[in-house]
C-alpha cells in the first residue's frame, strides 16, 4: 500500500480516536466526577421509574458504563467502513 | 433440600462441566497452548475476557465495597470498565496485528531489546502473582462458608481443578471453560439481584430499581433518598455524596482504567481471535458482558445497604434473623453491647480497632465476645464488607438454591481469573524467558512441556500463598494496577502511536515510572503507614491513585530521552507502520 494513502487512513483513525476519547472523558471524569455535584441538582423524570437518581450520581454508577459500551461499537463500525474504503481490510 | 445439599449439587455439576470442557479442548501446539490457536470467535472471546477479568473481587467484594462507600464506590465501577474503551481503541487491534503471544513479546520486539523484554517479564509475573493469591483465598472462603470444609481444603480442591484444565488445555482449555464460567457467574449474580429488586423496588430491572420508589412492604419514597436520610441520621456521609476528595477520586479512577488496559492477562485475550477486526469487536462484547454485572453491582449495593440498616439498626440481638448469627459464627460480624441495652447500635465510626479477636465465651445475649478494646463512639457493630454479596440472598430470605447458586458463581469468578493469570505466568517463563532468551533452539514440543510444568509450579505457589496469605495481599493490589498503569500502558501506547520512540526512551520511561510508583506505594503502605493520610500525600493523591502520576512520568521521560538519543532502526519504523492497518494479520501468529 502506498505511503500517502496509509497516512490518510491513519489520520482519519486518529481523528475518530480523538472524538471518541473526548466523549469517554466527558461522561466519566466530566459528568461523573468533576461536574457530579452541580449535576446532582437534576433528577431523572418520574416516568422513567428511576426518579430517585440524581444525574451526577447516575453517570458515575450507571451512565458512563453504558456510554463506554456504545463508544466501542461506534468505533468498530467506523473502522470497518474505513478499512473497506482504503482496502486494508482482511480477507 | 437444604442449602448445603443444593450447594454440593450445583458446585459439583459446574465442576464436572469445567473438567469435561478441559478434556474436550486439549492443546497440542504452542500456538494452541498460548493463544488457543488464534481461532476463538469474537463473541466467545468476549465472554472469556469477561470471566477472566471479573475475579473473586468483582463478584464477592465489589458490591460490598460500594455498599459501604456509596458514591465513592464509583471509582471501581468506572475504573474497571472504562479501561476497555482504551483497550478497544488504542491497544487490542494493533497488538493483534502484531500477532505474537505475549506482552513482553511486543515490548521486546518493538524496542529491539532483551533488557526491555526482561523488565516486561518481571512486571507481568509480579502483577499476575499478586492477583492470583487473592483468587485462591476467595475459593477458600466460599468453600468454608457454604460447604463447611476448612479454608485450606477448599483451596486444595480449587488448585486441583485449575491444575487439571490449565495444564491440560492451556489457553484453549482455559478459554472454553471461561465461557462456561461466565454463564455460571452472571446467572448467579443476576438471579438474586432480580429477586431483590422485585421485592424492594417492584421492578425486575435492578439497574432501574435502585432509582425507584420502595414497595409498600419496604417503606415509602425513593430508595436512594431513604438511604441518604438514614445515613445522615446515623452520622455517615449521604449515600449519594462522596467523602473522598475529588482529586483522589479522579486519579484513582484513571489509574484503574489505564491499569486495566495494561494488565497482561487481559491483553493476551485479544491475541486469541482470528482477525484485527475481531479484536476490536470482541473488546466490545467483553465490555457488554462485564457491564451486565457492573451496572447490577451498584443496585445490589444499595439494596443490601438498605436491608442491612433496616434489619440491624436498634434491633434487639435476640430478634435478629439467623443469617446474622451464621456470619457471626464465621467471624465476619461482631457485636459489642457498649450501652448494655441488648440492641444493636449501628452508627458511623469503628466499634473497635482492627479485626475482631473472638474469645471462647458468650455474652449476656448469647453473642460471641471479643477481646478487642471497644472505642468510645456509639457504634457497636463490626461487619466485613466481603459478606454483603454472599449474605444478600439470606438477608432477603431467598430460596436455598439461590444461595447455592451464589456459591457456585463466586467459585466460577475466582477460578476463571486464577486460570488466566496462571497462564500468563507460565507463558512468561516458558516463552519470554526460556525460548526467547535462554534457549532459542527449543523445539515446539519441549516448549509446550515447559509451559505445562510452569503452570503446575505456578498453581502450587499460588496455592501456598492462598493457604498462607502474606499480610500484605490487600496492600499489593494497589501495586498491580499502579505497575500496569505506569509500565505497560505507556510503553505499548508509544510503541504504536509514536514511531520515533526508541529503546532508550522506553526503558528509561518504564524504570522511572515503575520506580516512582513503587517507591510511593512502598513508603505509604510499608515503611510509614502512619503517614498514609491525605495531609502527607502528594497533591492529595492516595497510593491507589499514584499510578496515574507514574504513567505521566513514564510518558514524559520516554519522550525526552527519545528526543536526545538515536531514532529506532528503519525496520522497526516499518514494523510500526504495518501495525497500523489490519490487512495481512491472518496467520501472523506463526513465527
Amino acid at each position: 500500500m502506498e505511503k500517502g494513502k496509509l497516512q490518510e487512513y491513519w489520520a482519519t483513525n486518529l481523528k475518530y480516536l480523538l472524538g471518541l476519547l473526548v466523549v469517554w472523558f466527558v461522561v466519566s471524569y466530566g459528568f461523573g466526577i468533576l461536574l457530579a455535584e452541580p449535576l446532582n441538582a437534576i433528577r431523572f423524570p418520574e416516568w422513567t421509574g428511576g426518579g430517585g437518581f440524581k444525574l451526577g450520581f447516575w453517570f458515575a454508577q450507571q451512565g458512563s458504563i453504558y456510554v463506554f459500551v456504545l463508544l466501542i461499537f461506534v468505533y468498530v463500525s467506523l473502522m470497518n467502513r474505513l478499512d473497506k474504503k482504503y482496502d486494508v481490510h482482511e480477507d | 433440600m437444604d442449602v448445603q445439599a443444593w450447594t454440593y449439587l450445583i458446585v459439583g455439576l459446574t465442576f464436572a462441566l469445567y473438567i469435561g470442557i478441559a478434556i474436550w479442548s486439549r492443546a497440542g501446539s504452542t500456538k494452541e497452548f498460548y493463544v488457543a490457536g488464534a481461532g476463538v470467535p469474537p463473541l466467545a472471546n468476549g465472554m472469556a475476557t469477561a470471566a477472566d477479568w471479573m475475579s473473586a473481587a468483582s463478584f464477592i467484594s465489589m458490591a460490598g465495597l460500594i455498599s459501604f462507600m456509596g458514591y465513592d464506590g464509583s471509582i471501581y465501577l468506572m475504573g474497571w470498565t472504562g479501561g476497555y474503551v482504551l483497550l478497544a481503541l488504542l491497544l487490542a487491534p494493533y497488538l493483534r496485528k502484531f500477532g505474537k503471544f505475549t506482552v513482553p513479546d511486543f515490548v521486546g520486539d518493538r524496542y529491539y531489546s532483551n533488557a526491555a523484554r526482561t523488565v516486561a517479564v518481571i512486571c507481568a509475573i509480579f502483577v499476575s502473582f499478586t492477583y492470583v493469591a487473592g483468587q485462591m483465598r476467595g475459593v477458600g472462603v466460599v468453600f468454608s462458608r457454604f460447604l463447611e470444609v476448612p479454608i485450606n481444603i477448599g483451596i486444595l480442591i480449587g488448585m486441583g481443578i485449575v491444575f487439571f484444565y490449565a495444564v491440560l488445555g492451556g489457553m484453549k482449555g482455559i478459554t472454553y471453560t471461561q465461557v462456561a464460567q461466565y454463564c455460571v457467574l452472571i446467572f448467579a449474580y443476576m438471579v438474586p439481584a432480580i429477586f431483590i429488586s422485585m421485592m424492594v423496588a417492584g421492578t425486575p430491572l435492578p439497574q432501574q430499581g435502585f432509582g425507584s420508589m420502595l414497595t409498600e412492604a419496604y417503606g415509602s419514597g425513593f430508595l436512594l433518598d431513604k438511604l441518604d436520610g438514614l445515613h445522615r441520621e446515623l452520622g455517615f456521609t449521604a449515600y449519594t455524596d462522596g467523602s473522598k476528595p475529588m482529586i483522589d477520586v479522579f486519579f484513582i479512577t484513571f489509574a484503574l482504567m489505564v491499569g486495566t488496559a495494561g494488565l497482561p492477562h487481559v491483553i493476551v485475550r485479544f491475541f486469541t481471535v482470528p482477525k484485527v477486526r475481531d479484536a476490536r469487536v470482541s473488546a466490545g462484547w467483553a465490555l457488554v458482558f462485564i457491564a451486565l454485572l457492573y451496572t447490577t453491582a451498584p443496585a445490589v449495593a444499595a439494596f443490601a445497604r438498605y436491608n442491612l440498616i433496616n434489619t440491624v439498626s436498634n434491633t434487639q440481638y435476640a430478634e435478629l434473623p439467623s443469617w446474622f448469627k451464621t456470619w457471626e459464627g464465621t467471624g465476619l460480624i461482631a457485636w459489642v453491647d457498649k450501652n448494655d441495652d441488648g440492641a444493636v447500635q449501628y452508627v458511623n465510626g469503628k466499634a473497635f480497632a482492627g479485626k475482631p479477636a473472638f474469645i471462647d465465651e458468650r455474652g449476656a445475649h448469647d453473642q460471641r465476645l471479643i477481646s478487642n478494646e471497644p472505642t468510645d463512639n456509639a457504634n457497636e457493630l463490626y461487619i466485613d464488607r466481603d459478606i454483603m454479596v454472599l449474605a444478600n440472598p439470606e438477608i432477603a430470605d431467598l430460596p436455598p438454591w439461590v444461595i447455592a447458586l451464589v456459591a457456585a458463581g463466586g467459585l466460577a469468578a475466582a477460578l476463571s481469573t486464577a486460570a488466566g493469570l496462571l497462564l500468563v505466568i507460565s507463558t512468561s517463563v516458558a516463552h519470554d524467558l526460556i525460548k526467547k532468551q535462554i534457549n532459542p533452539d527449543l523445539t515446539e514440543k519441549s516448549e509446550v512441556l515447559i509451559a505445562r510444568i510452569a503452570v503446575a509450579c505456578a498453581v502450587l505457589v499460588a496455592g501456598y500463598f492462598g493457604i498462607n496469605p502474606p499480610g500484605f495481599v490487600a496492600q499489593v493490589v494497589a501495586f498491580a494496577f499502579g505497575l500496569a498503569a505506569s509500565s505497560f500502558f505507556p510503553v505499548i501506547i508509544m510503541g504504536i502511536f509514536y514511531k520515533k520512540m526508541n529503546k532508550e526512551g522506553a526503558i528509561a520511561g518504564m524504570l522511572t515510572g515503575i520506580g516512582f510508583t513503587a517507591a510511593y506505594i512502598i513508603y505509604f503502605k510499608f515503611i510509614n503507614p502512619a503517614a498514609n493520610n491525605a495531609d502527607n500525600w502528594f497533591l492529595g493523591i492516595s497510593p491507589e491513585g499514584i499510578g496515574t502520576v507514574g504513567m505521566l512520568i513514564n510518558f514524559a521521560v520516554s519522550f525526552i530521552v527519545a528526543k536526545i538519543t538515536p531514532a529506532p532502526p528503519e525496520d522497526i519504523q516499518e514494523l510500526v507502520d504495518s501495525l497500523r492497518y489490519p490487512k495481512g494479520a491472518g496467520d501472523a501468529a506463526m513465527h
